[in-house]
């Protein structure tokens, strides 16, 4: 979690100079001193870019953080379930998505990431591309219902970051997932 | 072994780490016709520890082409001149080799052999290399590399290297060895998921992609000197490198203008350049030989299916029509067709496919076959397969009769990425 405090102060302290359009939210072109480092080092990770999206603190305060850990309060949710090869967000799901659109619309410095996965069947790199797309999916849904743009970032995971290791349908439909998380967390 | 663990990343990188599980390759099938060759202990061979002979005869029967004929003639021996064809005849060798050791008191070694064809009873070939005993194995692979090449027409690739990722426990690590699994070194380590590895041309880098930052960023790492460099960190996702003949630019995935879309990018990471619009995915892509177009992933027509792209013109044309998935494109670098992934029957195979006939030919059972990787010499594919709970590496010929299976004790295999002819 260490990392997490020092990737948010990173981009906090830039935050001031990047309040313009959308893919301004933090340095894109990755290519500062610190891009090129010895792999012994490790230096590579050392970026702001890693929090993209996901740094910030809820406007709200200390009162709309902790409904996001309260387990009665349905922001607590966070898995969005996808069926086979599909990225359409079921009806389901819908209230869950909207809690979180209306939790970043009440909260407009907030942000989140919405990290999409797939089970493991089909090639690594168009796993990695469909989980894209069911983040993407949720990030639309949101935004209709009241996020912005600039407040989520989605990612994926692919088939590389299992929930269940299984080779059997209960796992699959675990790992077919979006997850959503939000900054600081 | 120099390692250093920065715990605040919960990450750690390698340099050079020898002694890792090594992969051990098992011929599971071979093709229709072998060639038997005799292939004669060197004289003094027997005055070092690691000898060639051994590692050339490997090599060879590993190819599915040859066979080992032990000709046990005494005595041995160790010059064209020396060999009277009959004797290697009358124990069925097409071929033989013999050859010869000798140190040069300065530490190295003078190793010379002669390749002969049996059946028409000439000299093929005859080499002299001078080398220390720690190049023995790279020169039992040139030595191979010399015989393949005299009996089939095709460039040997006992030479090239192979990089793949083995996940132990939540350890990954990008490893690199020889194409017999040998000498493997692992050049990156993390506790996060790494994929995709790809060699520059010259096999001087490998671009691949990592998770550690939470999300795929593709970096190039240099094999010299172990630096490695972002190549692309935007927001969203960054994955699918793949670089260009000529090593100055690579084919990238990225999701910052939203989907999954390909751009062009330098090596340096400047100079994105976005290539296509397309309203779904495209992914997975990558050049033909002659750098002028791309093969790619897409699902623009409501099911994955490969496309190729002049990137001249922006053209596109679809390539597969058979079946809902077919992915992963690998152009064959003798410029007739391409490998790529089918799923049919919810079995993922690796398949191969002719551009000229459009024919499909399905290389492999399933169920789970992926990362196809064609040699250098366009013979054999290289994939990665699941083997009950595990990942291992397989290797079938391109005509699909001889098959190997790469197995490691330790770890999950997976991503396998072929590197170039190193001439």
């Amino acid at each position: 979690m260490r990392k997490w405090i020092i990737g948010a102060l990173v981009v906090v302290a830039v935050a001031g100079c990047s309040s313009t359009g959308t893919q301004d939210a933090a340095p894109v072109d990755d290519k500062g001193p610190t891009a090129t480092a010895p792999a012994t080092t490790g230096g590579a990770t050392t970026s702001g870019a890693t929090t993209t999206g996901v740094s910030g603190t809820p406007a709200g305060g200390a009162g709309a953080a902790s409904a996001l850990k309260d387990p009665n309060n349905i922001l607590s949710k966070r898995n969005v379930y996808f069926d086979y090869d599909q990225f359409v967000v079921k009806d389901e799901y819908k209230p869950l998505v909207e809690a979180h659109a209306k939790y970043l619309q009440a909260n407009r410095g907030a942000r989140a990431i919405i990290q999409g996965n797939t089970d493991e069947r089909g090639t690594r790199e168009y796993n990695i591309a469909l989980g894209q797309k069911r983040a993407d999916a949720v990030k639309k849904l949101m935004i209709l219902l009241g996020a912005s743009e600039i407040q989520i970032e989605t990612v994926s995971f692919g088939k590389e970051k299992p929930r269940r290791e299984g080779h059997d349908e209960a796992s699959w439909a675990e790992n077919r997932r979006a997850d959503i998380v939000h900054a600081g967390e | 072994m120099r390692r250093l663990i920065f715990a605040f990343l919960a990450l750690s990188f390698l340099a050079c780490s020898p002694a890792r599980a090594q992969l051990t390759i098992e011929i599971v099938g071979g093709a229709g016709t072998t060639i038997p060759i005799a292939i004669v202990p060197f004289e003094n061979e027997a005055n070092w520890p690691l000898g060639i002979t051994g590692i050339v005869a490997a090599d060879l029967q590993r190819s599915g082409l040859f066979r080992s004929v032990e000709a046990g003639i005494l005595p041995r021996p160790a010059r064209a001149e020396d060999v009277k064809y009959g004797d290697f005849r009358a124990r069925g060798a097409d071929a033989a080799v013999v050859g010869s050791m000798r140190a040069l008191g300065d530490g190295r070694v003078e190793v010379r052999f002669s390749l002969l064809d049996v059946v028409k009873q000439t000299q093929l070939v005859t080499m002299t290399y001078v080398v220390t005993p720690a190049q023995f194995r790279a020169t039992a692979h040139r030595i191979a590399d010399v015989i393949y090449e005299k009996f089939t027409g095709d460039a040997g690739v006992f030479s090239t290297r192979i990089a793949y990722i083995t996940k132990q426990g939540s350890r990954f690590e990008l490893i690199v060895a020889d194409a017999d699994g040998g000498n493997p070194q692992a050049i990156v380590a993390s506790n996060e998921p790494l994929l995709s590895p790809a060699w520059s041309p010259d096999g001087s880098r490998l671009a691949y992609v990592s998770l550690e930052n939470k999300k795929p960023v593709i970096y190039i790492q240099s094999m010299a000197t172990g630096q490695r460099q972002v190549l692309a960190n935007f927001r969203g996702s960054n994955s699918a490198p793949s670089w260009s003949p000529d090593g100055r630019r690579l084919v990238v995935t990225l999701t910052r203008e939203g989907g999954s879309q390909l751009f062009l990018i330098n090596a340096d990471g400047t100079g994105v350049q976005r290539l296509l619009t397309s309203a779904g995915i495209d992914t997975e892509a990558s050049f033909t030989p002659d750098g002028k177009a791309l093969l790619f992933t897409s699902d623009r027509g409501g099911t994955p299916q490969i496309y190729r792209m002049t990137i001249a013109t922006g053209a596109v044309e679809r390539m597969t029509f058979e079946g809902s998935y077919n992915a992963s494109p690998r152009a064959t670098p003798d410029g007739k067709g391409f490998a790529f992934v089918r799923r049919e029957g919810g079995r993922f195979m690796i398949a191969i496919q002719d551009y000229a006939t459009r024919q499909v030919q399905i290389l492999t059972p399933g169920p789970l076959d992926e990362s196809p990787s064609i040699a250098p010499n366009s013979r054999m594919i290289i994939y990665a397969a699941q083997q009950g709970p595990r990942g291992i590496l397989a290797g079938v010929s391109s005509d699909g009769r001889v098959k190997q299976r790469l197995v490691s004790p330790a770890a999950d295999v997976r991503e396998p990425a072929w590197g170039p002819l190193l001439r």
